[in-house]
């Protein structure tokens, strides 16, 4: 293990401080990360790739009269430094000046709990204990006759910070991951997941029970016209909504751009929504700061359906002539800072109620592939997954093939009309966006396709 | 190197494994990105590593390290033993690989102009000059270009024997713009979305783009499409241009021939496929006019190289011959199980990770249909769609939905009105199967996309498509509106 477990507090400091040291005029930032990662892949009910990484890199940043620039290595003795910070100082030397450029971030230590969101059972984690977990999967399958495939991940990482204004910020955090699906015959299939800090919390069996049960379920499925429906949407669904939400709008730059459907002030959703953003609730996955070294702060994105904030970097802070919220990417960048760790109230609801109450509609238990068709009315296009099920008198009736959705989420968020009593935490496939949410009951969801039954097994 | 080439392979074998590779790879790379007629960020990135793959009991382990020194390869190499000791606890089949030859040899992706030796002073000028012509256009909010650069040298050497040094060279670059209303957002890019076109070459495909000669126009079109009229919905004749054809071939073609997703070894994250094994040499993938290749030995694509990362040589395979689906993309674990040799499509994006099955560069044969210009006038009524804007196709890639910038309706042979927020969507062999006409030589082009992702750890990694721009008939259009 040579990534982050050859560097702790002292060797830190004392890496920040050598690469800073060798930066002599201007201004200097030193970005730590370090990522000691696992990851078992199963599939056919085999592990079929299983891997492990170790990496450390630093980032410098350096800046004069109003030029930065930028190099990475992850060569870290004495002449990889050197020769680092020779590349950021040639770069900073050719630039061209920006006067909107990212400030350097005020020293303003970072106050969270010790050993806010690690584990040293996740850290530790051996091949052994994520193989021993695949098979519990696996055996959870095995009654069904399905075929289970699946991944176990757990990581160890931190992130540590230095600048030349006398910032010094640093957080190490574990990760864990458990998902299966599960496929049967007539191509069935179920899907769970689970995830945490501490991979103790992972129940590999009842993940895997849970697929099953829901791949079982979901024999000769029909086809389903395409059309507006009621929907029940399970957490794993609303997550992935929640991610592009966050994707689309919940920056400030987005909104600065105009490509926000966040209308600060406005109800854009219904009164029973409320979502927030943060980084140092345990019942997330959490990130005490940001890669620009500031502390993370709770923000309120949309209280009772209206939008009351944005997440700021400091490059959109100075910008707007406030702080920045500790939501932002190495800087420079054109890209603004994102919502992370995403938060929505819970209801009161269970999802039985919720189901009660619909006479004709369909349950989704995930969305596949969703991606953006147009962020300014906030509108997405994706496929049901996984656990597609039509509804009718209050009871879900039979399994149907999976639709297309195109639909703009502030209207549909709009519409709910129950919202569960429980939330899940929720690992995102593409992006960073971590998600506790609730399910939720939707009046109308327009759904525009349908899959073709063509190559079902 | 050698050094710690041999000690890997010698503690591998020691171990008991029977098979073991190690890649050694070095990878920088420069960006330069101009925001608003200012130097949005600049960078220069360098990563080396190696990575460590065994074969043992007929089960797979890997372990990469950023740490090229003698200790740390002997405990990677062992780290990479124990995984797959306990990856064989959950076993069926041991894995065999292909008969294919052990290689000793080389490979340079050949250029004119090392892109990353143009000084940044050059590469700011183009984008500078980019963004000024962006921004005479009135109503303009966001001007964006990029400019890439990479160099990845890495050395493969396995315990068959095989020893391989290759050196590929890469440049890419773009610019985008948008216009915003109250209500309205609308991009422009070019003369590609997803940050331009990419190539493996020397930084004269970068001056060949012209950037500034196209700011002002794709300005001009932003600023037009806020007013433009929503595309119709329904069912229409529609002309794709090369560069969304090339996504088009990607989603519905590149990802269903992966073997090892056919075989559900993806089933976990983005799907499978439903090009299924007994669809091979027997499905009508698409009409007549459909020929489609996986091509690494082409010039200048993001997906060519001389080997592999399983050692195997670069190849020219048929995927779709006249329409009828004849091959897949595989590598030396899955090839085997179609009774077939390796078509050399195992890449890793990386050191730190290990290679499976990626597209090289699947292309999209031209036709015979003529200049764009000549197939335009050839239709009487439709809607020429251009330029990614979205992409979106379920874990089987049948149901497709993307959208584009921009369309023109086509009127009686001519480009007529402009129109906003087109999309289109179809089942994939029955958009195939009413492809009518593609355009010839004349208007093929070889893309990159730089952005694609697969596996668990997600690999981003780079991959082609040539593509001319082809008819379709009876595409639904418009949808959500």
């Amino acid at each position: 293990m040579t990534g982050g477990a050859a560097w702790d507090r002292p060797a830190l400091e004392a890496l920040l401080a050598t690469a800073l040291g060798l930066v002599d005029t201007g201004e200097a930032e030193a970005i730590f990360t370090s990522r000691d990662a696992a990851l078992t892949r199963f599939a056919n009910s085999r592990i079929h790739q299983n891997v492990a990484e170790h990496d450390a890199t630093l980032r410098m940043r350096v800046m004069r009269d109003g030029r930065t620039g930028v190099a990475t290595t992850n060569r870290l003795d004495a002449d990889g430094l050197r020769e680092l910070v020779g590349r950021a100082n040639e770069i900073c030397l050719r630039a061209t000046a920006n006067p909107d450029s990212s400030p350097l971030a005020d020293p303003l230590a970072a106050t969270y709990p010790e050993g806010l969101g690690y584990a040293e059972a996740t850290a530790h984690a051996d091949p052994t204990m994520r193989a021993s977990g695949a098979r519990s999967v696996i055996a959870a399958g095995a009654p069904a006759g399905l075929e289970v495939s699946g991944a176990f991940s757990t990581e160890a990482s931190t992130l540590a910070i230095a600048n030349s204004h006398g910032l010094w910020n640093s957080h190490a955090a574990t990760q864990s991951k458990l998902l299966t699906v599960m496929i049967g015959g007539g191509g069935a299939s179920g899907y769970a997941q689970a995830s945490g800090s501490d991979v103790r919390t992972i129940d590999a069996t009842a993940v895997g029970e849970e697929a099953a049960e829901k791949a079982s379920r979901g024999v000769d499925a029909i086809g389903l016209e395409p059309g507006e429906y009621p929907v029940v949407l399970e957490e794993y669904a609303v997550a992935a909504l929640l991610e592009y939400l966050s994707a689309m709008g919940f920056s400030a730059l987005a909104v600065d751009e105009g490509r926000s459907f966040m209308e600060l002030g406005q109800q854009i959703m219904g009164e029973n929504v409320t979502i927030w953003d943060d980084g140092l609730d345990p019942r997330g996955m959490p990130a005490a700061i940001d890669f620009e070294g500031v502390p993370k702060q709770r923000v309120d994105l949309i209280t009772d359906g209206v939008a009351c904030a944005v997440v700021h970097d400091t490059a959109t802070a100075v910008r707007a002539g406030t702080t920045s919220t500790g939501h932002g990417h190495p800087a420079p960048n054109v890209w603004g800072p994102t919502a992370w760790n995403l938060f929505m109230a819970p209801g009161s609801r269970s999802k039985d109620s919720m189901l009660a109450g619909i006479e004709r509609g369909i349950w989704v238990t995930r969305f596949h592939y969703v991606n953006i068709v147009h962020a300014k009315r906030g509108i997405l296009t994706g496929m049901t997954k996984d656990g597609t099920f039509l509804i009718e008198d209050g009871r879900i009736v039979r399994p149907i093939r999976n639709l297309r959705f195109t639909q703009s989420i502030p209207e549909a968020f709009s519409r709910i009309e129950g919202i569960g009593s429980e939330t899940r935490l929720v690992a995102p496939e593409y992006s960073g966006i971590f998600a506790r949410v609730p399910a939720l009951q939707i009046g109308r969801f327009a759904f525009t396709g349908a899959t073709s039954n063509e190559g079902a097994a | 190197m050698k050094e710690l080439i041999e000690l890997a392979l010698d503690a591998a074998d020691q171990a008991g494994a029977e098979y073991a590779d190690i890649r050694i790879v070095e990878r920088e790379t420069e960006s330069l990105a101009v925001k608003n007629g200012v130097l949005g960020s600049a960078s220069t990135d360098r990563t080396a590593g190696f990575g460590v793959r065994v074969l043992l009991n007929g089960a797979w382990g890997f372990a990469g390290s950023a740490q090229l020194e003698r200790a740390e390869v002997t405990q990677i190499t062992r780290e990479a033993v124990a995984i797959a000791r306990a990856s064989s606890m959950v076993q069926r089949e041991p894995i065999v690989l292909d008969g294919t030859p052990a290689v000793v040899g080389s490979y340079h992706t050949p250029y004119l102009e090392d892109p990353m030796t143009v000084s940044i002073d050059d590469k700011l000028k183009i984008l500078l000059e980019a963004d000024a012509a962006m921004g005479r256009v009135a109503g303009v909010k966001v001007r964006q270009g990029q400019i890439e650069s990479a160099r990845e040298r890495k050395t493969f050497a396995s315990s068959e024997g095989a020893h391989l040094e290759q050196e590929l060279v890469e440049a890419g670059g773009g610019i985008e713009v948008s216009a915003a209303s109250a209500s309205e957002m609308q991009q422009r890019s070019y003369p590609a979305s997803l940050g331009g076109q990419h190539v493996t070459g020397g930084f004269e495909a970068i001056r060949a783009l012209d950037l500034p000669g196209h700011g002002q126009r794709i300005a001009e079109e932003a600023v037009a499409l806020l007013d433009a009229p929503d595309c119709p919905s329904g069912d229409m004749t529609v002309i794709i241009d090369s560069s969304q054809m090339a996504l088009q071939v990607h989603e519905s073609c590149g990802h269903p021939i992966e073997l090892d997703r056919v075989l559900g070894m993806e089933a976990s994250f983005a799907g499978t496929s439903f090009l299924t094994l007994d669809k091979l040499g027997a499905l009508q993938y698409g009409s007549e006019l459909v020929n489609i290749d996986a091509d690494a030995t082409i010039p200048g694509g993001l997906g060519t190289f001389g080997f592999d990362d399983e050692g195997v040589p670069a190849q020219n395979v048929p995927i779709v011959s006249a329409g009828l689906f004849v091959g897949y993309l595989t590598n030396r674990e899955t090839a085997p199980i179609i009774g077939r040799q390796s078509m050399g499509s195992s890449r890793a994006s990386g050191w730190n990770v290990i290679p499976i099955i990626r597209m090289t560069n699947v292309n999209l044969r031209p036709g015979a249909a003529g200049s764009l210009e000549d197939l335009i006038a050839d239709t009487a009524n439709g809607l020429f769609l251009s330029t990614n804007h979205s992409w979106s196709i379920d874990d089987r890639r049948l149901n497709f939905q993307f959208g584009t910038q921009i369309a023109w309706l086509i009127r009686n042979g001519r480009l007529t009105q402009m129109v906003k927020n087109p999309i289109y969507t179809g089942i994939t062999p029955e958009f195939w199967g009413r492809c009518d006409a593609i355009c010839g030589p004349q208007e093929w082009q070889l893309w990159g996309v730089p952005n694609c992702g697969k596996g668990e750890p997600m690999q981003t990694h780079r991959v082609g498509h040539g593509a001319a721009p082809a008819r379709f008939h009876e595409v639904r259009v418009g949808v959500g509106q």
